[in-house]
C-alpha cells in the first residue's frame, strides 16, 4: 500500500509497510495513479497514453525506476505484521497517571475532568494512597525498569504534600526493586512558587504546563474560580520554571477549539514567551457544545496545519528552528519497532490511572465512568477482563486501522476518544483520524 | 534516480526481528493526555 500527496509544492509518496518515504517529481506522482506491480519491463501503452503532456521516453524512465523500487522493497510492499498482534497480552504495567487531586483552580471550559471532579466528590489522594500505588506500580511491573508516573488532576499542586512524599518514597525504594521511576507533572501553574519549581525540576522529567495561547484565548476559556483570566499569573511562573529546566523536558501545552481556529497564532504565541517545546491539540468535547470542533471546521483546521507546517519548514530552511510542535514531530529513522506500532497507548494494560480514593481505570480519561472501574490498589484486584481486552486492540482489530495508510504512524488513535465518540474502544473517532492523518503529513514533510 | 529521492531507508521489516522489548514509554502522557501519536515515540533501545 502506498500514500500520497502534496504540501507546500513537495510531491510525497509513502510506502506505508515498510516506512519508505519517498519525494518525487510531478511525472512520477501522477504516474503512480495507474502504475501498480505486477510491473512489466516497459511502461505500459495504455499508462503512456494517459499522461500525455510528457515524453514516452520520460514516462518509461520514471516508470522503470518506480519499478526498481518496487523490486527492492521500497514500493508497495505487504504488510505481514499481524502475527505480532498479541504481543501485549500479559504486559506488565509500566507506567500510571496518579490522580492526586480532584480538584482545580480554574474552571476551564472545556475539562474533561468537569472542572477536577471526574463526576465525583472534589478530593485530594492522601500520601498513604500515592505510596501504596508506587507499591503497586513495582509489584505488577514484571521485569519493566522504567515506571513512568504522572502527577495529574484536576489540578495537581493542590496535593503538593503528596506529591513530595510519593516521589520520595518512591525513589527511597527503587533501588532496591531494580526500577527506574521517570515523573512527570501536568499542571495549570496557578500554585507554582519558588520551592515547588525547585523540585520540579530536580525530579519530573517532563512537565507539562497548560496554556491555551494568545491572552484573550487563554482566558476566555481557562478562567479561575472568580472569573478572571489565568493568563497573567501562570505565564511569568512557567517562565520561571523553563528557565531553570536544563536539559529536561517540558511542554507548553494548549487546546484549541472552535474559537480559536487560527491556533497557529497561539502556537507562535506560546513561542514568543520564550517556550520552545509546544504542543497544542484540538479539543476533546460533546460536538453539541459551542466550542467543540466538528466536521465543518476541518478545512479551516488544514489549513491552518499546513500555516504551521510552512513557518517551521522555513525556519528549519534558514537554520534558525524556534521551536518543536509535539505533533509535527516524527523521526522516520529512529522511530519505535513496527511491533510497538502495532498499538497505539497501553491504556488500560501497561498504563492505568489510580484516583484519589485508590480506585484503578485503564487510563486519566476513562476515570469515574463505572464500568471502566479496573480494580482498586488496596485490594490488589485488577480486572482480567478489562485489561485482555485492551491488550487485544490494535490496528488490525480496530474498525478501519487495518486499510488505513497512516496505520504506522498513528498506530490506532486514542481508545478514550473512540468510546467517548463512538461508544466503542475498537472505532476510532473519523474527526480525530482526519486530524491526525493530516499533521502526519505535515510531520513527514518536515523531514524532507 | 531522476525522479524519486528516497528520504529514509529506515525499512520497518527489519524493526520486527529485535523488536518488541517493550521498554518504551506507553502512554500519551508525556505531552498531550488526549491522544496518541506513536510515530513520535523514542525507541528505547536504540538510545
Ligand atoms: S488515523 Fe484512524 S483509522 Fe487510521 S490508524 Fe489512526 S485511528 Fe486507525
Ligand atoms: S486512551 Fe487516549 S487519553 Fe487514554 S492513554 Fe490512550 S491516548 Fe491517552
Amino acid at each position: 500500500m502506498i500514500h500520497k500527496y502534496k504540501q507546500n509544492g513537495h510531491y510525497v509518496v509513502l510506502d506505508v509497510c515498510s516506512g519508505g518515504v519517498h519525494e518525487v517529481d510531478e511525472l512520477a506522482y501522477r504516474l503512480l495513479d495507474y502504475a501498480k506491480p505486477p510491473f512489466s519491463d516497459s511502461c505500459p501503452d495504455d499508462i503512456t497514453a494517459k499522461l500525455s503532456d510528457f515524453s514516452p521516453d520520460e514516462i518509461n524512465e520514471c516508470y522503470l525506476e518506480l519499478k526498481q523500487l518496487y523490486d527492492e522493497g521500497m514500493l508497495f510492499t505487504d504488510d505481514d505484521y499481524e502475527k505480532y498482534a498479541d504481543m501485549a497480552l500479559n504486559a506488565p504495567i509500566k507506567a500510571m497517571c496518579l490522580h492526586v487531586s480532584h480538584d482545580c483552580n480554574l474552571r476551564c471550559g472545556y475539562c474533561f475532568a468537569q472542572t477536577g471532579d471526574f463526576g465525583g466528590d472534589r478530593m485530594l489522594m492522601s500520601k498513604q494512597t500515592g505510596m501504596r500505588a508506587m507499591d503497586y506500580l513495582i509489584a505488577h511491573s514484571g521485569d519493566r525498569v522504567n515506571l513512568e508516573v504522572d502527577f495529574f488532576g484536576g489540578e495537581p499542586l493542590m496535593a503538593w504534600d503528596t506529591v513530595v512524599e510519593t516521589v520520595k518514597y518512591a525513589r527511597s525504594i527503587e533501588k532496591q526493586h531494580n526500577k527506574n521511576f521517570r515523573f512527570t507533572i501536568t499542571t495549570n501553574g496557578i500554585l507554582l512558587d519558588d520551592e515547588k519549581i525547585e523540585f520540579i525540576n530536580r525530579e519530573m522529567s517532563n512537565c507539562v504546563l497548560s496554556l491555551d495561547g494568545r491572552k484573550e484565548v487563554n482566558d476566555r476559556i481557562r478562567p479561575c474560580i472568580n472569573g478572571k483570566g489565568s493568563y497573567d499569573v501562570i505565564v511569568p511562573k512557567f517562565q520561571k520554571l523553563v528557565q531553570g529546566r536544563k536539559d529536561k523536558d517540558y511542554y507548553v501545552r494548549g487546546t484549541f477549539t472552535k474559537y480559536n481556529l487560527d491556533f497557529a497564532e497561539d502556537v507562535l504565541h506560546i513561542n514568543s514567551l520564550g517556550f520552545e517545546q509546544l504542543s497544542v491539540e484540538p479539543v476533546v468535547a460533546d460536538p453539541s457544545l459551542p466550542y467543540a470542533i466538528t466536521e465543518s471546521d476541518l478545512p479551516r483546521i488544514f489549513d491552518e496545519y499546513d500555516r504551521l507546517e510552512k513557518i517551521m519548514e522555513e525556519q528549519k530552511k534558514a537554520g534558525e528552528r524556534k521551536f518543536n510542535f509535539f505533533h509535527f514531530m516524527i523521526d522516520l529513522n529512529q522511530g519505535p519497532c513496527v511491533i510497538k506500532r502495532l498499538r497505539g497507548c497501553g491504556c488500560g494494560n501497561e498504563y492505568v490511572a489510580v484516583t484519589p480514593d485508590g480506585d484503578i481505570y485503564p487510563c486519566h480519561q476513562f476515570v469515574g465512568i463505572e464500568q471502566w472501574r479496573m480494580g482498586s490498589i488496596f485490594t490488589d484486584e485488577l480486572s482480567r477482563e478489562i485489561k485482555d481486552k485492551f491488550a487485544r486492540l490494535h490496528i488490525y482489530s480496530k474498525e478501519g486501522c487495518r486499510d488505513c495508510w497512516a496505520r504506522f504512524y498513528c498506530s490506532g488513535g486514542c481508545n478514550a476518544n473512540s468510546f467517548i465518540y463512538e461508544g466503542d474502544i475498537r472505532k476510532p473517532h473519523t474527526l480525530a483520524c482526519e486530524m491526525q492523518k493530516k499533521r502526519i503529513e505535515c510531520a513527514i514533510t518536515l523531514n524532507l | 534516480m531522476t525522479h524519486i529521492k528516497t528520504v529514509n531507508k529506515a525499512n520497518l521489516k527489519q524493526t520486527a526481528a529485535k523488536g518488541g522489548c517493550g521498554k518504551c514509554q506507553t502512554s500519551c502522557q508525556s505531552a498531550c493526555k488526549t491522544s496518541c501519536t506513536v510515530a513520535n515515540q523514542k525507541c528505547e533501545a536504540v538510545k
